[in-house]
Protein backbone atom coordinates (compact mmCIF):
# COMPACT_ATOMS: atom_id res chain seq x y z
CA UNK A 1 0.00 0.00 0.00
CA UNK A 2 1.03 3.08 -0.75
CA UNK A 3 0.10 6.48 0.78
CA UNK A 4 -2.28 8.93 -2.16
CA UNK A 5 -0.90 12.13 -1.46
CA UNK A 6 0.64 13.86 0.96
CA UNK A 7 -1.81 15.66 3.49
CA UNK A 8 -0.80 18.70 5.80
CA UNK A 9 -4.13 20.32 6.86
CA UNK A 10 -6.37 18.31 9.08
CA UNK A 11 -9.05 16.78 7.06
CA UNK A 12 -12.56 18.06 7.50
CA UNK A 13 -15.35 16.86 9.45
CA UNK A 14 -17.75 16.38 6.17
CA UNK A 15 -14.76 14.05 4.83
CA UNK A 16 -15.21 11.50 7.66
CA UNK A 17 -18.85 11.18 7.25
CA UNK A 18 -18.12 10.73 3.75
CA UNK A 19 -16.12 7.88 4.61
CA UNK A 20 -19.06 5.61 6.43
CA UNK A 21 -20.80 5.84 2.85
CA UNK A 22 -24.26 7.40 4.19
CA UNK A 23 -25.77 6.84 0.78
CA UNK A 24 -25.71 2.90 1.95
CA UNK A 25 -26.63 3.16 5.12
CA UNK A 26 -29.52 4.53 4.35
CA UNK A 27 -30.63 0.89 3.34
CA UNK A 28 -28.97 -0.35 6.32
CA UNK A 29 -30.97 1.77 8.83
CA UNK A 30 -34.11 0.90 6.83
CA UNK A 31 -33.73 -2.64 6.93
CA UNK A 32 -32.24 -2.63 10.39
CA UNK A 33 -35.68 -1.05 11.54
CA UNK A 34 -37.71 -3.36 9.59
CA UNK A 35 -35.93 -5.95 11.64
CA UNK A 36 -36.31 -4.18 15.00
CA UNK A 37 -39.97 -3.49 14.66
CA UNK A 38 -41.39 -7.09 12.83
CA UNK A 39 -39.35 -8.76 15.71
CA UNK A 40 -41.79 -10.52 18.84
CA UNK A 41 -41.53 -8.21 21.79
CA UNK A 42 -41.07 -4.75 23.00
CA UNK A 43 -37.62 -2.60 23.42
CA UNK A 44 -37.56 0.51 25.17
CA UNK A 45 -37.74 3.14 22.49
CA UNK A 46 -34.40 4.43 23.53
CA UNK A 47 -32.97 1.20 23.55
CA UNK A 48 -34.01 0.75 20.13
CA UNK A 49 -32.67 3.96 18.93
CA UNK A 50 -29.18 2.81 19.88
CA UNK A 51 -29.38 -0.57 18.55
CA UNK A 52 -29.91 0.80 15.30
CA UNK A 53 -27.23 3.85 16.01
CA UNK A 54 -24.77 0.71 16.62
CA UNK A 55 -25.84 -1.16 13.06
CA UNK A 56 -25.00 2.38 11.81
CA UNK A 57 -21.88 3.22 13.14
CA UNK A 58 -20.53 -0.20 13.20
CA UNK A 59 -21.65 -0.18 8.84
CA UNK A 60 -19.65 3.39 9.07
CA UNK A 61 -16.92 1.59 10.67
CA UNK A 62 -16.69 -1.00 8.22
CA UNK A 63 -17.35 1.39 5.31
CA UNK A 64 -14.06 4.01 6.74
CA UNK A 65 -12.21 0.33 6.47
CA UNK A 66 -13.13 -0.78 3.24
CA UNK A 67 -11.89 2.66 1.69
CA UNK A 68 -8.61 2.75 3.85
CA UNK A 69 -7.98 -0.46 2.10
CA UNK A 70 -8.94 0.14 -0.90
CA UNK A 71 -7.71 3.53 -1.46
CA UNK A 72 -5.30 3.03 -3.78
CA UNK A 73 -7.99 1.13 -6.16
CA UNK A 74 -10.27 4.13 -5.66
CA UNK A 75 -7.87 6.46 -7.09
CA UNK A 76 -8.05 4.49 -10.44
CA UNK A 77 -11.63 4.68 -10.73
CA UNK A 78 -13.72 7.50 -12.15
CA UNK A 79 -16.74 6.75 -9.76
CA UNK A 80 -14.23 6.59 -6.64
CA UNK A 81 -11.59 8.83 -7.69
CA UNK A 82 -13.03 12.13 -5.57
CA UNK A 83 -13.46 10.16 -2.27
CA UNK A 84 -12.05 11.66 0.70
CA UNK A 85 -8.50 9.18 0.55
CA UNK A 86 -7.78 9.08 -3.28
CA UNK A 87 -8.81 12.89 -3.03
CA UNK A 88 -6.31 13.62 -1.03
CA UNK A 89 -8.10 15.30 1.47
CA UNK A 90 -7.69 13.26 4.29
CA UNK A 91 -4.43 10.84 5.60
CA UNK A 92 -4.91 7.25 5.34
CA UNK A 93 -4.21 6.30 9.11
CA UNK A 94 -6.62 8.59 10.21
CA UNK A 95 -9.30 6.33 7.87
CA UNK A 96 -8.30 3.60 9.84
CA UNK A 97 -8.33 4.79 13.03
CA UNK A 98 -11.70 6.66 12.51
CA UNK A 99 -12.79 3.14 10.89
CA UNK A 100 -11.70 0.98 13.82
CA UNK A 101 -12.77 3.59 16.21
CA UNK A 102 -16.65 3.51 14.99
CA UNK A 103 -16.41 -0.24 15.07
CA UNK A 104 -15.01 -0.69 18.41
CA UNK A 105 -17.61 2.05 19.47
CA UNK A 106 -20.73 0.33 18.08
CA UNK A 107 -19.74 -3.02 19.22
CA UNK A 108 -19.02 -2.02 22.97
CA UNK A 109 -22.35 0.35 22.66
CA UNK A 110 -24.16 -2.64 21.60
CA UNK A 111 -23.15 -4.92 24.18
CA UNK A 112 -23.73 -2.67 27.39
CA UNK A 113 -26.94 -1.11 25.85
CA UNK A 114 -28.63 -3.98 24.15
CA UNK A 115 -26.94 -7.43 24.86
CA UNK A 116 -23.66 -8.99 24.17
CA UNK A 117 -25.41 -11.50 21.47
CA UNK A 118 -26.36 -8.61 18.84
CA UNK A 119 -23.08 -7.46 20.02
CA UNK A 120 -21.21 -10.28 18.68
CA UNK A 121 -22.95 -10.70 15.39
CA UNK A 122 -22.45 -6.51 15.15
CA UNK A 123 -18.86 -7.83 15.27
CA UNK A 124 -18.85 -10.23 13.08
CA UNK A 125 -20.88 -8.53 10.51
CA UNK A 126 -18.19 -5.45 10.53
CA UNK A 127 -15.32 -8.12 10.65
CA UNK A 128 -16.98 -10.07 7.41
CA UNK A 129 -17.02 -6.62 5.16
CA UNK A 130 -13.95 -5.07 6.29
CA UNK A 131 -11.61 -8.12 6.46
CA UNK A 132 -13.32 -11.32 4.48
CA UNK A 133 -14.41 -9.35 1.28
CA UNK A 134 -12.76 -6.12 1.09
CA UNK A 135 -8.91 -7.74 2.18
CA UNK A 136 -9.81 -11.87 1.39
CA UNK A 137 -12.14 -12.24 -1.34
CA UNK A 138 -13.58 -8.82 -3.54
CA UNK A 139 -9.92 -8.98 -4.93
CA UNK A 140 -9.43 -12.62 -5.67
CA UNK A 141 -12.99 -14.07 -6.73
CA UNK A 142 -15.83 -12.51 -9.14
CA UNK A 143 -17.98 -14.13 -6.28
CA UNK A 144 -17.47 -11.02 -4.60
CA UNK A 145 -20.73 -9.67 -5.29
CA UNK A 146 -22.59 -12.84 -3.37
CA UNK A 147 -20.41 -12.63 -0.72
CA UNK A 148 -20.47 -8.98 -0.07
CA UNK A 149 -23.94 -9.63 -0.38
CA UNK A 150 -23.61 -11.37 3.07
CA UNK A 151 -22.15 -8.13 4.48
CA UNK A 152 -25.67 -6.24 3.57
CA UNK A 153 -27.61 -9.00 4.92
CA UNK A 154 -26.82 -8.47 8.90
CA UNK A 155 -28.79 -5.18 9.72
CA UNK A 156 -32.22 -6.83 9.65
CA UNK A 157 -30.45 -10.20 11.55
CA UNK A 158 -29.25 -8.03 14.27
CA UNK A 159 -32.21 -5.66 14.78
CA UNK A 160 -34.25 -8.79 14.86
CA UNK A 161 -31.83 -10.15 17.81
CA UNK A 162 -31.72 -6.74 19.86
CA UNK A 163 -35.14 -7.38 20.34
CA UNK A 164 -35.38 -11.58 20.82
CA UNK A 165 -31.66 -11.67 22.59
CA UNK A 166 -31.99 -14.91 20.19
CA UNK A 167 -31.10 -16.35 16.99
CA UNK A 168 -34.11 -17.77 15.28
CA UNK A 169 -35.44 -18.99 11.85
CA UNK A 170 -36.87 -15.71 11.04
CA UNK A 171 -34.08 -13.49 11.24
CA UNK A 172 -31.98 -15.91 9.46
CA UNK A 173 -34.53 -15.65 6.53
CA UNK A 174 -34.19 -12.29 6.54
CA UNK A 175 -30.50 -12.35 6.29
CA UNK A 176 -30.92 -14.48 3.23
CA UNK A 177 -33.41 -12.49 1.60
CA UNK A 178 -30.96 -9.99 1.12
CA UNK A 179 -28.14 -12.35 0.53
CA UNK A 180 -29.71 -13.57 -2.51
CA UNK A 181 -31.34 -10.20 -3.53
CA UNK A 182 -27.96 -9.00 -3.57
CA UNK A 183 -26.14 -10.57 -6.74
CA UNK A 184 -29.26 -9.75 -9.57
CA UNK A 185 -29.44 -6.32 -8.02
CA UNK A 186 -25.71 -5.39 -8.72
CA UNK A 187 -25.31 -6.89 -11.59
CA UNK A 188 -28.36 -5.90 -13.36
CA UNK A 189 -26.41 -2.76 -12.68
CA UNK A 190 -22.68 -3.87 -13.49
CA UNK A 191 -24.70 -4.62 -17.31
CA UNK A 192 -25.02 -1.27 -18.18
CA UNK A 193 -22.55 0.90 -16.01
CA UNK A 194 -19.22 0.87 -17.69
CA UNK A 195 -17.00 -0.05 -14.73
CA UNK A 196 -13.40 0.34 -13.99
CA UNK A 197 -13.31 -2.73 -12.58
CA UNK A 198 -11.27 -4.62 -14.40
CA UNK A 199 -8.81 -1.91 -14.76
CA UNK A 200 -7.61 -2.02 -11.13
CA UNK A 201 -7.89 -5.45 -11.11
CA UNK A 202 -10.80 -6.63 -9.76
CA UNK A 203 -12.86 -9.70 -10.82
CA UNK A 204 -16.44 -8.63 -11.83
CA UNK A 205 -18.66 -11.57 -12.98
CA UNK A 206 -19.44 -9.93 -16.31
CA UNK A 207 -15.75 -9.11 -16.91
CA UNK A 208 -14.42 -12.67 -16.30
CA UNK A 209 -17.49 -14.92 -16.27
CA UNK A 210 -19.06 -12.90 -19.65
CA UNK A 211 -22.02 -11.03 -20.00
CA UNK A 212 -24.04 -14.22 -21.06
CA UNK A 213 -23.20 -16.01 -17.84
CA UNK A 214 -23.96 -12.62 -15.69
CA UNK A 215 -27.48 -12.97 -17.54
CA UNK A 216 -28.53 -16.26 -16.88
CA UNK A 217 -26.79 -16.65 -13.19
CA UNK A 218 -29.16 -12.92 -12.59
CA UNK A 219 -32.17 -14.96 -13.21
CA UNK A 220 -31.05 -17.90 -11.08
CA UNK A 221 -30.99 -15.84 -8.14
CA UNK A 222 -34.29 -14.61 -9.23
CA UNK A 223 -35.76 -17.75 -9.08
CA UNK A 224 -34.00 -18.37 -5.70
CA UNK A 225 -35.66 -15.33 -4.05
CA UNK A 226 -39.12 -16.44 -5.07
CA UNK A 227 -39.14 -19.79 -2.22
CA UNK A 228 -36.75 -17.62 0.21
CA UNK A 229 -38.50 -14.49 0.22
CA UNK A 230 -41.97 -16.10 1.12
CA UNK A 231 -40.73 -18.65 3.46
CA UNK A 232 -41.01 -16.06 6.58
CA UNK A 233 -45.16 -16.85 5.67
CA UNK A 234 -44.74 -20.70 5.03
CA UNK A 235 -43.37 -21.02 8.70
CA UNK A 236 -45.53 -19.37 10.27
CA UNK A 237 -43.74 -16.53 11.01
CA UNK A 238 -45.49 -13.56 9.14
CA UNK A 239 -49.36 -13.66 7.80
CA UNK A 240 -50.91 -13.62 4.42
CA UNK A 241 -50.04 -9.70 3.95
CA UNK A 242 -46.22 -10.28 4.20
CA UNK A 243 -46.80 -14.11 2.49
CA UNK A 244 -49.22 -13.37 -0.91
CA UNK A 245 -47.03 -9.40 -1.31
CA UNK A 246 -43.95 -11.53 -1.18
CA UNK A 247 -44.82 -13.84 -3.35
CA UNK A 248 -46.15 -11.36 -6.14
CA UNK A 249 -43.16 -8.93 -5.53
CA UNK A 250 -40.99 -12.19 -6.11
CA UNK A 251 -43.12 -13.24 -9.30
CA UNK A 252 -42.79 -9.78 -10.70
CA UNK A 253 -38.64 -9.84 -9.88
CA UNK A 254 -38.36 -12.97 -11.32
CA UNK A 255 -40.59 -11.54 -14.72
CA UNK A 256 -38.20 -8.58 -15.27
CA UNK A 257 -35.45 -10.92 -14.99
CA UNK A 258 -36.28 -13.59 -17.62
CA UNK A 259 -35.98 -10.69 -20.81
CA UNK A 260 -32.86 -9.48 -19.07
CA UNK A 261 -31.29 -13.06 -19.20
CA UNK A 262 -32.23 -13.99 -22.48
CA UNK A 263 -30.93 -11.33 -24.62
CA UNK A 264 -27.54 -10.03 -25.68
CA UNK A 265 -26.81 -6.07 -25.75
CA UNK A 266 -25.61 -4.82 -29.07
CA UNK A 267 -23.77 -1.89 -30.34
CA UNK A 268 -25.70 1.27 -29.05
CA UNK A 269 -28.10 -0.85 -26.77
CA UNK A 270 -30.13 1.40 -24.38
CA UNK A 271 -30.36 -1.80 -22.10
CA UNK A 272 -34.03 -0.84 -21.06
CA UNK A 273 -34.92 -4.50 -19.54
CA UNK A 274 -31.48 -4.32 -17.48
CA UNK A 275 -32.39 -0.53 -16.19
CA UNK A 276 -35.76 -1.87 -15.49
CA UNK A 277 -35.06 -4.77 -13.47
CA UNK A 278 -32.03 -2.89 -11.72
CA UNK A 279 -35.07 -0.12 -10.02
CA UNK A 280 -37.30 -2.87 -9.19
CA UNK A 281 -34.70 -4.69 -7.21
CA UNK A 282 -34.23 -1.03 -4.86
CA UNK A 283 -38.31 -0.75 -4.75
CA UNK A 284 -38.55 -5.17 -4.20
CA UNK A 285 -36.52 -4.64 -1.56
CA UNK A 286 -38.03 -1.66 0.54
CA UNK A 287 -41.45 -2.89 -0.29
CA UNK A 288 -41.22 -6.54 0.85
CA UNK A 289 -39.36 -5.13 4.48
CA UNK A 290 -41.72 -2.55 4.86
CA UNK A 291 -44.57 -5.21 4.39
CA UNK A 292 -43.20 -7.27 6.80
CA UNK A 293 -43.23 -4.89 9.43
CA UNK A 294 -47.24 -3.90 8.02
CA UNK A 295 -47.78 -7.52 8.51
CA UNK A 296 -46.54 -7.66 11.90
CA UNK A 297 -48.57 -4.46 13.03
CA UNK A 298 -51.64 -5.77 11.52
CA UNK A 299 -51.48 -8.57 13.55
CA UNK A 300 -50.78 -6.90 16.61
CA UNK A 301 -53.79 -4.52 15.95
CA UNK A 302 -55.71 -7.66 15.22
CA UNK A 303 -57.07 -6.34 11.88
CA UNK A 304 -59.47 -8.38 10.39
CA UNK A 305 -57.58 -9.57 7.70
CA UNK A 306 -57.46 -12.91 6.58
CA UNK A 307 -54.54 -15.53 7.41
CA UNK A 308 -52.84 -12.55 9.59
CA UNK A 309 -50.99 -14.25 12.64
CA UNK A 310 -51.45 -12.94 16.09
CA UNK B 1 2.91 27.22 6.54
CA UNK B 2 1.63 30.89 5.08
CA UNK B 3 -0.61 32.74 6.67
CA UNK B 4 -3.58 31.59 4.72
CA UNK B 5 -3.14 27.84 5.29
CA UNK B 6 -2.29 28.58 8.93
CA UNK B 7 -5.95 30.01 9.43
CA UNK B 8 -7.32 27.39 7.25
CA UNK B 9 -5.69 24.88 9.71
CA UNK B 10 -7.54 27.16 12.59
CA UNK B 11 -10.81 26.78 10.97
CA UNK B 12 -10.71 23.20 9.90
CA UNK B 13 -9.06 22.37 13.36
CA UNK B 14 -11.90 24.59 15.50
CA UNK B 15 -14.63 22.86 13.20
CA UNK B 16 -13.66 19.38 14.12
CA UNK B 17 -13.17 19.94 17.42
CA UNK B 18 -17.29 21.45 17.46
CA UNK B 19 -18.50 18.20 16.25
CA UNK B 20 -16.53 16.38 18.35
CA UNK B 21 -17.92 17.56 21.17
CA UNK B 22 -20.92 17.84 20.13
CA UNK B 23 -20.68 14.11 19.69
CA UNK B 24 -19.18 13.29 23.10
CA UNK B 25 -21.89 15.59 24.70
CA UNK B 26 -24.46 13.24 22.62
CA UNK B 27 -23.08 9.94 23.60
CA UNK B 28 -22.92 11.29 27.58
CA UNK B 29 -27.08 12.07 27.17
CA UNK B 30 -27.32 8.60 25.34
CA UNK B 31 -25.38 6.67 28.02
CA UNK B 32 -27.98 8.68 30.69
CA UNK B 33 -30.53 7.68 28.58
CA UNK B 34 -29.60 4.04 28.48
CA UNK B 35 -28.95 3.56 31.90
CA UNK B 36 -32.18 5.05 32.70
CA UNK B 37 -34.42 2.89 30.38
CA UNK B 38 -32.19 -0.62 31.61
CA UNK B 39 -33.21 0.19 35.27
CA UNK B 40 -36.32 -0.83 34.43
CA UNK B 41 -35.47 -3.71 33.57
Amino acid sequence: MTSITKQTLPAEWRDFFALTKPRVMTLVIFTGICGLLAAPGNLHPVLAFTAILCIALGAGGAAALNQWWEADLDAGMKRTAKRPLPGGRMRREDARDFGILLSVASVVTMGLAIGWLAAAILAVSIVYYAVVYTIWLKPRTPQNIVIGGGAGAFPPLIGWIAVTGEVTAMPVLLFAIIFFWTPPHFWALALFVQSDYAKVGIPMMPVVRGERSTRRQILGYALLLVPIAISPWLIGGTGAIYGVSALLLSLTFVALSIPVAFREAVEGDRMTPEKRLFAFSIIYLFALFGLLVFDRVAAYQHWPLPGVTS
Amino acid sequence: MTPEEEKEFKQRQKSRNWVIGGILLFFVVLFYAITIARMGD
